[in-house]
């Protein structure tokens, strides 16, 4: 388990150095930079007293070296004109738009961001494990129906859609709350149970908005699984014994249909921080979704870069805690690591 | 006791024969037929393929459709609400007809209202000249020379509006618009996935058939791509899509951005089926006798993959469609003066206008219904694409 574990964070950490390095040249595609904009809206305005300062920065953030230097510079791996200082080294360098350090801006915002992609993973499971599992052993009934037509809503509506809908209905009909993530009076406060329960009731619109498509797909493919396994003879033959039907079904049609189910929450992981992303600026939560837009249209590229390449992370941790469990619930699994960790 | 009138045959009884024959035809029909075969016993996928059939084969012919060109705005009728067509006036038949409406400001309430005046029935013209002539900035198109160049389906009446599903924020027929926007959002998922083919085609058939180190370094590239969060990347591609282009060169840029972060998965199903059928004897026979690995690919390998790929390939126009929906409706995918359902919806994204004029969010029944079809046919495909299973 543990050499697993080790091989399993290495080819993690070859991804991400992959994915870095893909990241950074995507958010340099656009011709220019932000400074270089800059300086010829200010040269177009005639002010001369900007241009000085602005070059000065362009030299600081070595926004005037080749493409790939800048990159080399941004991870760390190569020296800046102030020593090295990139992601390696824990700065995540300058927002130049909001002209403040990129670890300020994203402090809060990224800790929520994996709070509400990790609900809405919580979500997926709670509400797609036993709806599929009834689904399947109920095959046919008004509960079956009821989930595959939610599964199909929930795979063909755009989610960011599904937000505006609870948004104006939601907030219309049910009281739960809508947009930003706690009540305004809570705002600035220190954290009580109060404000928690703010935050809390704030959390469940986004939570099933983005976790309904995801909850679709998943829900159907346990209940294809559990189909499959229910007409097998082992299961006949516990019936032949006397199992009960409830026990019948967990005991071990459930725990075999439930291995391409966790191997595809690794899949999902992606599909859940895209979606955060765009409910995220339909709902004005404060996560990094409008934070990424933002700095996206104005070339803002350490913050833009930033973003990206957490998003990446918690996608490839997704994955990892998806393989984890593989390992953990399977036992063949279990026993091919074992050898290759030996 | 008479004896039967009609012919018995003298040849001996065999009950096994009449199956026989039956399953021979089976065995013999081309795969095509016995897919089809298949694919007519999913009835929602058949009623879904012909609904999406007559859709695509509707695009051409839009214009004929829309009562309005896409981008007529009309700034006496601002968020106009959505006007019925009634066939009896006071009981009375007086044909296809609608009733005038008005903006009025209310003195007493300080609100702008719009007011119908149900006394002046205004018949509609139906299937006649009328309007502006089409003008289409994104596709010309030759087959309308056959009708005149403002022929229409359904027009507005003489001295008022027609708005069937409401009119948006610059006055604009919604109608109209969805249907014109049916062009590029439908398309979008078609280009965005022959994009993906092509790459996972290649990719994974050079990873599948030559191995080594080509393999392994096409398979690293699928993880890593696999393992980016789609749409943030989408965004960022977009982002960087230069604001001097045209409205057709952005359309096809984007249809190539949504299809670039699509194709490790199919690049995985060709790769795998590569290792697998590389095994098979017909493929080892086919090597020996000389054949090059152009024509063992294409001539043995490709026709017994071909139809998995499709039907998977298939399954991923939805997401096309919501990507380019998602990105427009962020206001980095398509741009004025084209129209798509995404752009259309843009308007939504203001929650009051929404709780206010709900009519802005008509665009998301043809997204949902365009993205629900696809999705029955790809699933009919899937199960339909193994017929001697």
């Amino acid at each position: 388990m543990i050499g697993y574990l080790i091989q399993r964070l290495g080819t993690m950490a070859v991804t991400l150095l992959a994915i870095s390095a893909l990241v950074f040249v995507i958010i340099n595609l656009p011709p220019g930079n932000y400074m270089s904009n800059r300086i010829a809206e200010m040269q177009a305005s005639g002010e001369a007293a900007g241009i000085q300062r602005a070059e000065e920065m362009m030299a600081e953030y070595s926004l005037d070296k080749p493409v790939w230097q800048q990159y080399l510079i941004w991870i760390g791996a190569l020296p800046g004109p102030t020593g090295f200082s990139g992601l390696l080294q824990g700065d995540f360098g300058w927002s130049f738009e909001l002209e403040r350090p990129v670890i300020d801006i994203v402090g809060e915002t990224a800790a929520l961001t994996a709070i509400v992609n990790l609900a809405a993973l919580v979500f997926v499971y709670v509400v797609a494990l036993p709806l599929g599992a009834i689904a399947a052993v109920r095959a046919g009934s008004w509960i079956d129906y009821l989930a595959s037509f939610i599964g199909y809503i929930g795979l063909a509506t755009p989610n960011f859609l599904l937000a505006l809908i609870l948004l104006t209905y939601g907030a219309r009909y049910f009281d739960i709350p809508a947009g930003g993530l706690m009540h305004r009076e809570f705002e600035g406060e220190p954290m009580s149970w109060a404000k928690l329960g703010s935050i809390l009731t704030h959390l469940i619109v986004p939570t099933i908005v983005i976790g309904t498509s995801a909850a679709a797909a998943v829900m159907r493919r346990l209940r294809a699984n559990l189909m499959d396994e229910l007409h097998k003879p082992y299961v006949e033959t516990a019936r032949a014994k006397g199992v009960p039907p409830v026990m019948r079904t967990i005991r071990y049609p459930l725990r075999m249909a439930l291995n391409p189910f966790v191997a595809d929450i690794g899949n999902l992981a992606p599909q859940l921080v895209s979606g955060s992303v765009m409910v995220s600026v339909v709902m004005s939560l404060p996560t990094l979704g409008p934070v990424l837009l933002h700095s996206l249209k104005s070339q803002d590229i350490f913050m833009s870069g930033f973003v990206l390449l957490f998003v990446s992370v918690l996608t490839l941790v997704g994955m990892l805690i998806s393989d984890i469990l593989l390992v953990l619930l399977d036992p063949r699994i279990r026993l091919k690591s074992k050898r290759r960790g030996a | 006791m008479d004896r039967p009138e009609h012919y018995i045959s003298e040849a001996p009884y065999d009950a096994a024969t009449d199956r026989q024959v039956l399953e021979r035809a089976d065995l013999d029909a081309p795969t095509w037929v016995l897919i089809w075969r298949r694919y007519r016993r999913h009835r929602l996928g058949v009623v879904c393929l012909a609904f999406l059939a007559i859709g695509y084969l509707l695009l051409p012919f839009v214009e004929i459709f829309a009562p309005y060109l896409p981008n007529s705005f009309d700034e006496d009728n601002i968020y106009a609400p959505p006007q019925s067509l009634y066939l009896f006036h006071e009981g009375e038949y007086v044909g296809l007809h609608t009733y005038p409406t008005a903006t009025v400001y209310n003195v007493h309430t300080g609100l702008v209202e719009r007011v119908t005046d149900w006394d002046r029935p205004l018949p509609v013209p139906v299937l006649t000249t009328c309007g502006e002539p089409y003008t289409d900035d994104l596709m010309v198109n030759p087959v309308l020379g056959l009708f005149d160049w403002n022929f229409r389906v359904i027009c507005p009446p003489d001295e008022g509006e027609l708005f069937l599903l409401g009119s948006d924020r610059l006055g604009r027929d919604i109608l109209s618009r969805i249907v014109y926007g049916a062009r590029l959002s439908m398309t979008i998922g078609l280009i965005g996935v022959a994009v993906s083919f092509g790459i996972g085609l290649v990719l994974g058939g050079m990873a599948g058939y030559f191995g080594g180190w080509i393999d392994a370094a096409v398979s690293r590239a699928i993880e890593v791509f696999r393992s980016l969060p789609e749409l943030p990347i989408w965004l960022a591609l977009s982002a960087a899509v230069p604001i001097s282009w045209g409205p057709i060169t952005v359309f096809l840029m984007i249809s190539v951005i949504l299809g670039l972060l699509d194709w490790p998965g199919l690049a995985r199903a060709v790769r795998s089926k590569f290792l697998a059928l590389r095994e098979e004897d017909y493929v080892r026979a086919a090597e020996l006798m000389g054949a090059s690995p152009a024509r063992v690919i294409g001539r043995h390998m490709m026709p017994n993959f071909m139809s998995h790929l499709i039907a998977s390939a298939s399954l991923s126009i939805p997401a096309m469609i919501l990507g380019e929906t998602a990105l427009s409706f962020l206001g980095l995918g398509l741009r004025p003066p084209a129209v798509s359902w995404g752009m259309m919806l843009n308007d939504a994204l203001n929650l009051t206008a929404v709780e206010i004029y709900p009519w802005l969010l008509w665009p998301m029944v043809p997204v949902i219904l365009g993205v629900l079809a696809f999705s029955f046919v790809g699933d009919a495909l899937r199960d339909a694409m193994d017929p001697y299973s």
